[in-house]
């Protein structure tokens, strides 16, 4: 038998279900494991044991009354970006280290509501801004396949302490492929929900028009169900939306006959990995071999993604961190002459190069006279990039592209080239432009021995035909079953 | 050389909701500094603004009232500045889709009514307020205030007087809290207002340089501030001078203006639109709702009160003031429909006077419309004179008793018999022979002498009328 922290969630669900073991053992099992392998790969900001075993002690007691939810004594592990109440939220920026928020987000609501046990905050990019966790104020995270690489970002942390068992499953934040470029280079499931599918109340925002929050779990199944969990109208966010949710697990398993897979010519381009490429065309035919049909579509707005996206991500991020003043919580520097001086020197030492890089971009980007050029002209860019989506739709059920150009990479080999990095996203980024819901699923291994990740991509709001397509993909290769050794 | 002022005015007016624009925080004023705050608006990481659907119905209110085209879709923006009392870094605000566009106020001035043009009117939320006073090297932040839904009414530059700056502030005020959308208190500052003043040559049709004017706190302060600038512009212009763009805050203590910052130290506000919220969807049935649920305004009520009863316009301008008064006397004619002339000179001759005697307010008045009501009913019937209807007001006032009852205690009821009042006449003009025969010997004037002296007799019961038709017949027999 395996051992319980590498279970699924619906592994681990059957297995407490059936008194086999208690959500205490469970966590204790987590815990452990987080006490061995977490100094190796620093996958946490910070790890709440106490509340953690609270918490499995109140799922035992409602376990033994049957008052179960998919997640009752299930061990999650949460971004540290969404708001946990008296829980440290510091989303690996100095300014906001040690800030304990007074009230817990939706998400996290939910899953406490559903007796979930909450292992800890995990680590990421400075306010979700990277794609590497190496913009962490507080150490980067280690790509458990690799110690040496990245775990890709900004969701590093979720990724790692996934792959590495740390956890049955995590959330973490998708702006730009958050969720999906780490999920691909630490080889587990990552899937953005469509914009307004989740709240955002408690998320802290990076770019309001793009962040979603979604699930990183060791296969589909896990993915259909924490989705479940989450999704749905929240009143305290607007922009949430309130169409009725599916049920996502009834038709994971309906296969892929009849369906049409599109694959974009312009995600299959010189500049990636010929492994990865060659990885994703294997996964192409798999679903083709599974009863899809398969059709080339092209979306010719793909080059403009970047440039579009780093725009309007920019500008709604210099206004996002506008609040963090020094004047009612987090970091404020001390000696300051004047009102002005203690901004300026809150501000300065509190953020780190890539967030203040972003602000002056964006707010560059909103100045007076720039506005129309940058701001306005991005957010025309980004409708024909949507629309390009939707003409493919017409034709095509889902899109498969890679996830990221490449697999993990050696820490530091690009933090001194943001355009290099900002480039590991060109695959994800036109989905969150588009609202679109995607997913990226482990495809096999690079030539370094790490993973590579093929991203399914659906039409908005319809995450249960991209789960159906994940599930059959998984069901006809093993690649999700590729552990690293640890 | 005679320069023509050209003045326009940005008021912004808290709309009375029991609750913040974007969190359910109470909106009380003078509560104890920061009581009245959530993680929504104290700008925590995280948090998101819901809109409050009652500040949308009030602004909805507020554009109908001032024939205002209401946007059946408008938009949030998110203005940027950094100060303590933001808790955001940004204000949400509404900048190039504004929910009401374009509409008028009607103004009094000498020469007649004025229409004054309003560019627009859009919703945002309030800053909170600095404390400074009795710290020292420190300040405080008190963020009750933030959040508290405000609506800014931007007028054309069509007002061209201290005088008709401050008739159209008023007129705004008004109407605001006439709707109830508003408060109106200057002192609470409920209503606040900056000016935009430039001067040009008269008769010269482009405008001048404009200054804008902060913290006017009261009518008195924007005309005297308008008048301030008016002179300190003049000067400039006299003196060969140019008029700088800028801001300049009203000296309230010294009674002048002072330059705050120039056009080149002007905040670029950086606005965006506010991705947090969707744009605010208003469908004529909204509209027609509101509309329907709307208290007729003071000129429609004025109209009305003249086309109705017969009022003249001054009478009809006093009556429908405020919304109380104006309910004061409708309920009375409700009650006695029989003479609404004579119920409105009741209200505003021995009711107000005594009101005013008492430093009462209407909304306190201690006489119900249904006894004035009985008061006017009898005076009209002829049962009490309006002599004697004084008197009974004066026991009505303060009492539960009906007009009926306090005339009938009081034995105040008016003599109408003939029988008796020619018994009386008969016994005065006997104890009055001289006086008789004057009368009769074409001393006209005399005829007074006699009403008094029977009036007297009857302790001013008798039916006035009747006396001085009776006191002529016999007087001539």
């Amino acid at each position: 038998m395996t051992e319980p922290t590498g279970w699924t969630i619906h592994e681990a669900r059957a297995r407490l279900d059936g008194g086999e073991i208690s959500a205490a053992e469970l966590t204790d099992a987590l815990l452990a494991r987080i006490a061995r392998v977490e100094g190796d790969i620093h996958a946490f900001n910070t790890v709440t044991e106490d509340l953690a075993k609270a918490q499995a002690r109140a799922a035992d007691a409602r376990i033994a009354q049957r008052d179960v939810h998919p997640l009752t004594g299930i061990g999650i592990a949460l971004k540290d970006n969404m708001a946990t109440e008296g829980v440290e939220t510091n989303c690996s920026s100095r300014i906001l280290k040690g800030y304990r928020p007074p009230y817990d987000g939706t998400v996290p609501a939910r899953l406490k509501a559903d007796g979930a046990v909450t292992l800890g905050k995990t680590n990421l990019d400075e306010f979700a801004m990277g794609s590497s966790t190496e913009n962490s104020a507080f150490g980067a995270t280690r790509n458990p396949w690799d110690r040496a690489r990245a775990p890709g970002g900004s969701s590093g942390g979720s990724a790692a302490a996934v792959a590495a068992d740390l956890c049955l499953g995590a959330l973490g934040s998708d702006t730009g492929g958050s969720i999906r470029q780490p999920a691909s280079l630490c080889g587990v499931v990552g899937l953005k929900p469509t914009y307004g599918r989740v709240s955002r109340y408690g998320l802290v925002a990076f770019a309001s028009s793009l962040d979603q929050i979604g699930p990183l779990t060791k296969d589909v199944e896990d993915a259909a169900l924490l989705l479940s969990a989450i999704s749905g109208r929240d009143p305290l966010d607007s922009t949430s939306s309130a169409r009725p949710v599916p049920d996502f697990l009834a038709t994971l398993k309906d296969g892929v006959a009849g369906l049409t897979v599109g694959v974009p010519a312009e995600y299959f381009v010189e500049g990636a990995d010929p492994e990865v490429l060659a990885a994703v065309r294997a996964g192409v035919d798999a679903l083709a071999a599974a009863g899809a049909k398969v059709t080339e579509v092209s979306l010719p707005h793909t080059a403009y993604a970047v440039a579009c996206y780093y725009l309007v991500a920019t500008a709604e991020a210099s206004s996002n961190l506008s609040r963090y003043d020094g004047v009612r919580y987090g970091h404020r520097a001390q000696g300051a002459k004047d009102l002005l001086e203690m901004y300026m020197a809150s501000r300065e030492g509190g953020f780190g190069t890539e967030v203040k890089r972003r602000i002056m971009l964006g707010t560059y980007a909103l100045s007076a006279g720039y506005y129309d050029a940058y701001y306005r002209k991005a957010q025309q860019v980004r409708t024909l990039i949507l629309r390009d989506f939707q003409a493919a739709f017409e034709s095509v059920d889902v899109l498969v592209t890679p996830t990221s150009p490449t697999g993990a990479f050696p820490i530091g080999e690009r933090t001194a080239d943001p355009l290099k990095m900002y480039l590991s996203d060109i695959f994800t980024i036109s989905v969150n432009l588009a609202g679109l819901p995607a997913i990226s699923v482990p495809c096999g291994l690079d030539g370094a021995g790490c993973p590579v990740g093929m991203q399914v991509i659906g039409r908005a709001f319809d995450e249960a035909t991209v789960l159906r397509t994940a599930w059959a993909f998984e069901q006809a290769t093993d690649h999700h079953k590729a552990k690293p050794s640890l | 050389m005679e320069y023509e002022a050209v003045i326009g005015l940005e008021v912004h007016c808290q709309l009375a909701t029991r609750s913040k624009i974007f969190c359910g925080c109470a909106t009380t004023f003078g509560q104890p500094p920061n009581s009245q705050t959530c993680p929504i608006c104290l700008g925590h990481p995280g948090v998101l603004p819901v809109l409050n659907r009652q500040a949308v119905a009030y602004t909805i209110r507020a554009g109908l009232a001032t024939h205002g085209v209401i946007q059946s879709s408008s938009v949030f923006a998110r203005k940027h500045y950094f100060y303590p009392d933001l808790p955001k870094g940004y204000q949400i605000s509404q900048y190039d889709k504004p929910i009401i566009d374009g509409g008028y106020v009607e103004i009094v001035t000498d020469a007649g009514p004025k229409r004054i043009g309003l560019t627009r009117i859009h919703m945002e939320e309030d800053a909170g307020k600095n404390l400074h006073e009795g710290l020292e090297s420190v300040s405080h932040v008190d963020l009750n205030r933030a959040g508290v839904p405000l609506i800014e009414i931007v007028s054309e530059p069509d007002l061209r007087t201290s005088d008709e700056a401050v008739a159209y502030l008023k007129k705004l005020r008004d109407i605001v809290v006439y709707l109830g959308v508003c408060d109106g208190n200057m002192e609470e500052g409920n209503l606040r207002c900056d000016a935009n003043v430039s001067l040009r040559p008269k008769g010269q049709e482009a405008f001048g340089t404009k200054v804008e004017m902060k913290n006017m706190n009261s009518f008195r302060f924007l005309k005297a501030a308008v008048e301030y600038e008016m002179k300190r512009q003049a000067q400039v212009l006299d003196r060969g001078g140019t008029v700088i763009q800028e801001t300049r805050l009203w000296d309230t203590k010294r009674g002048v203006t002072e330059s705050m910052r120039s056009k080149e130290e002007a905040h670029d506000y950086r606005y965006m639109p506010e991705p947090d919220l969707l744009p605010v969807v208003v469908d004529p049935a909204w509209v027609e709702a509101v509309r329907n649920e709307m208290p007729e305004l003071p000129d429609a009520k004025r109209e009305r009160f003249v086309a109705s009863y017969g009022l003249s316009e001054y009478d009809a301008e006093v009556l429908t003031a405020s919304q109380a008064l104006a309910d004061f006397f409708e309920k009375s004619v409700a009650a006695f429909d029989g003479d609404p002339k004579l119920t409105c000179n009741w209200v505003m001759g021995e009711l107000m006077a005594r009101l005013n005697q008492d430093g009462t307010s209407i909304e306190a008045c201690p006489l119900t419309p249904e006894q004035l009501a009985g008061l006017v009913g009898a005076i009209h019937g002829g049962t009490i004179s309006g002599k004697i209807a004084k008197t009974v007001f004066g026991h009505l006032y303060g009492s539960n008793k009906t007009a009926e009852q306090v005339i009938e205690a009081e034995g105040l009821v008016q003599v109408s018999d003939t029988g008796a009042i020619d018994a009386i006449i008969a016994e005065v003009i006997s104890a009055h022979p001289n006086e008789a025969a004057d009368y009769r010997g074409g001393k006209d004037k005399l005829l007074g002498f006699f009403v008094g002296q029977v009036m007297k007799q009857t302790q001013g019961k008798a039916n006035p009328k009747l006396v001085n038709e009776r006191l002529r017949a016999m007087l001539s027999a």
